[in-house]
């Protein structure tokens, strides 16, 4: 019998969580709130099933009731992606060490 | 594009995502772990384009809208100030809820786009998944949107209960798992959106009862819902990228829910039932007697600072309100001048999200090297000469250690007592969050200074 391609789906699901497990662990506390706006960042990877809807149309129309959905997803995951990665290397780029003539 | 060249590309995307949470594992590795992010998600953007392979007018309005939304985003990156932090992630979680919802109902209603099957007739397993992505999606957003409101001060932070609170969310729950059930057999379009209001109102409901404090555990949480959001449509959209990506944030945001709860030694269910701090009103108004406190003026702790050969500060929420972060490394570089040994001691739970105090002290310029985390630092409070505790209350009563009656007992706490002399600037003697009293303010050795955060080290600085 066939495996279901859901299985090797949810076999990526269940590791990538154990990576996700080990890696945050390992991330060090004082860099805890650009961990949570860069995972913000990444999660909006989902616009690409925002392009997905939003390129849905067959029948020449570029807005439809499903594509309007998909468009307005855009929005909502550019802002994420942009603001998100941006204001990460914001706040990485201030992380400096002591000045050794100090 | 072929399938398999782009699910390889789509994996390749994933394998960058966990290079970029890697890369934060130290300040040095951090940025090129940004960089590492950035190149998956235009990986992951650019192999979608090519594998729709729709290259017509609307090719052109999803750039439009990719742009307006890039825009609005950066200018909000480049615009926001650090102490705003708080509002800004759970602003963001809120758009990728909505976002998951987005995605969620387009594929309901046109389901032969993404390969799912024919309106009325999606695959058993996608409607499942579909729903799940959009129920979460939906807690995540207005869930968000309530943490938002709280943190930006538009609503009170206080927690807000109501009888049978917690009888009404578990019967929403329930009804939300029936709703799936019933609508994974009907298919119907009216349950797939009473689902979805219906996730849209518990998110409200989970939320309003947290109060102001608890914001980290909140944040975190939510951070780890738009993560299993995301998950949800990768497994509708059957894409890797997105399943690899909702499983790292949804166990990140996890991990970190667990570290503040430790920090407050609260277990995760107490945290979401909430109420804390609004019940314990009762208990403050009985124990409120009047005992003995020392307060002095600029001038006198700085008198201290002076004569003290290591000083260990102790910043809070209030550091944050009072946005005296700046002040304070002033205040420390002429301390240093004066060959004063200054580090920072960090609470897990101090400010309103997961290192929160870290980023304000890394953008005054304070080398992330002179802040410490609690475990790290807390034997030195014994062998230091002036603690100076700026905007911190609860996470440095020493109540917590010796009052097994007290509701924050057990919590790890700063030894903050422990230091020659302690430093307390705060405006008044009401009590923090947990709502008792700190006995630090009445210690013999602790020296009160009533005043505004930022004026009062900007006056230090110029009594050194």
């Amino acid at each position: 019998m066939e495996i279901d391609p859901f299985i090797f789906r949810l076999s990526i699901f269940i590791l990538s969580i154990f990576v996700g497990y080990y890696v945050v662990w390992s991330v060090t506390p004082s860099l805890h709130t650009p961990l949570m706006s860069v995972t913000n960042a990444i999660s909006s990877v989902i616009i690409v099933g925002a392009i997905i809807a939003a390129l849905s149309n067959n029948d020449g129309a570029i807005f439809s009731s499903s594509s309007i959905y998909g468009f307005l997803a855009i929005i909502l995951a550019a802002v994420n992606i942009f603001g998100g990665f941006l204001v990460t290397q914001r706040m990485l780029a201030m992380y400096k060490k002591k000045k050794k003539d100090k | 594009m072929s399938a398999n060249l782009s699910a390889i590309l789509y994996l390749v995307s994933g394998v960058l995502f966990i290079l970029a949470l890697r890369g934060l594992s130290s300040p040095e590795t951090s940025r090129q772990g940004n960089l590492f992010g950035i190149t998956g998600m235009v990986i992951a953007v650019t192999v979608t384009f090519l594998s729709v392979g729709n290259f017509s007018s609307g090719f052109i309005y999803v750039l439009i809208f990719l742009s307006i939304g890039g825009c609005i985003g950066a200018f909000i990156a480049y615009r926001i100030p650090m102490t705003a932090m708080p509002e800004l992630v759970a602003g963001f979680h809120s758009l990728v809820g909505l976002a998951a919802v987005f995605v969620a109902i387009s594929a309901f209603i046109n389901p032969d786009a993404f390969g799912l099957g024919t309106p009325g007739n999606i695959k058993l397993a996608s409607l499942i998944e579909m729903a799940i992505g959009a129920a979460v999606g939906a807690i995540t957003f207005s869930g968000s949107v309530i943490a938002f409101l709280k943190l930006q001060g538009i609503m009170s932070g206080a927690p807000i209960t109501f009888k049978g609170q917690h009888l009404l969310n578990a019967l929403i729950l329930i009804l939300i798992l029936f709703l799936t059930f019933y609508l994974c057999s009907t298919q119907s379009s009216n349950l797939f959106w009473t689902l979805i209001a219906v996730s849209f109102l518990i998110g409200f409901l989970i939320i309003i009862p947290i109060g102001g404090a608890d914001m980290p555990v909140v944040i975190s949480m939510l951070n780890s819902y738009s993560g299993w959001a995301a998950a949800g449509i990768g497994f509708t959209l059957e894409n890797t990228a997105l399943i690899i990506t909702g499983a790292l944030v949804g166990s990140s945001g996890a991990i970190l829910s667990y570290i503040m709860c430790k920090g407050m030694n609260r277990s995760f269910f107490n945290v979401i039932l909430g109420g804390f701090g609004a019940t314990d009103q009762s208990i403050k108004g009985k124990s409120k007697e009047q005992r003995p406190v020392k307060s002095g003026n600029a001038d006198d702790a700085a008198f201290l600072m002076k004569n003290a050969s290591s000083v260990i500060i102790v910043p809070g929420y209030g550091m944050a309100v009072a946005q005296a972060q700046h002040a304070l490394r002033e205040m420390v570089d002429t301390l240093k001048k004066n060959d004063i040994k200054v580090s920072y001691a960090i609470h897990p739970v101090a400010g309103r999200m997961p290192g929160h105090m870290n980023v304000l002290l890394a953008e005054a310029n304070v080398p992330y090297d002179e802040v410490f985390e609690l475990e790290e630092i807390n034997n030195d409070f014994a062998n230091a000469d002036v603690a100076f505790v700026i905007g911190a209350n609860d996470v440095t009563n020493p109540v917590a250690k010796t009052d097994p009656q007290s509701p924050i007992y057990g919590m790890p706490v700063l030894d903050v007592e422990k230091c020659k002399s302690v430093l307390f600037v705060k405006r008044s003697l009401s009590p923090g969050y947990a709502g008792i009293d700190n006995d630090l303010f009445y210690k013999e050795n602790t020296l009160m200074l009533f005043a505004d955060a930022k004026k009062m080290t900007e006056d230090i600085t110029k009594n050194l």
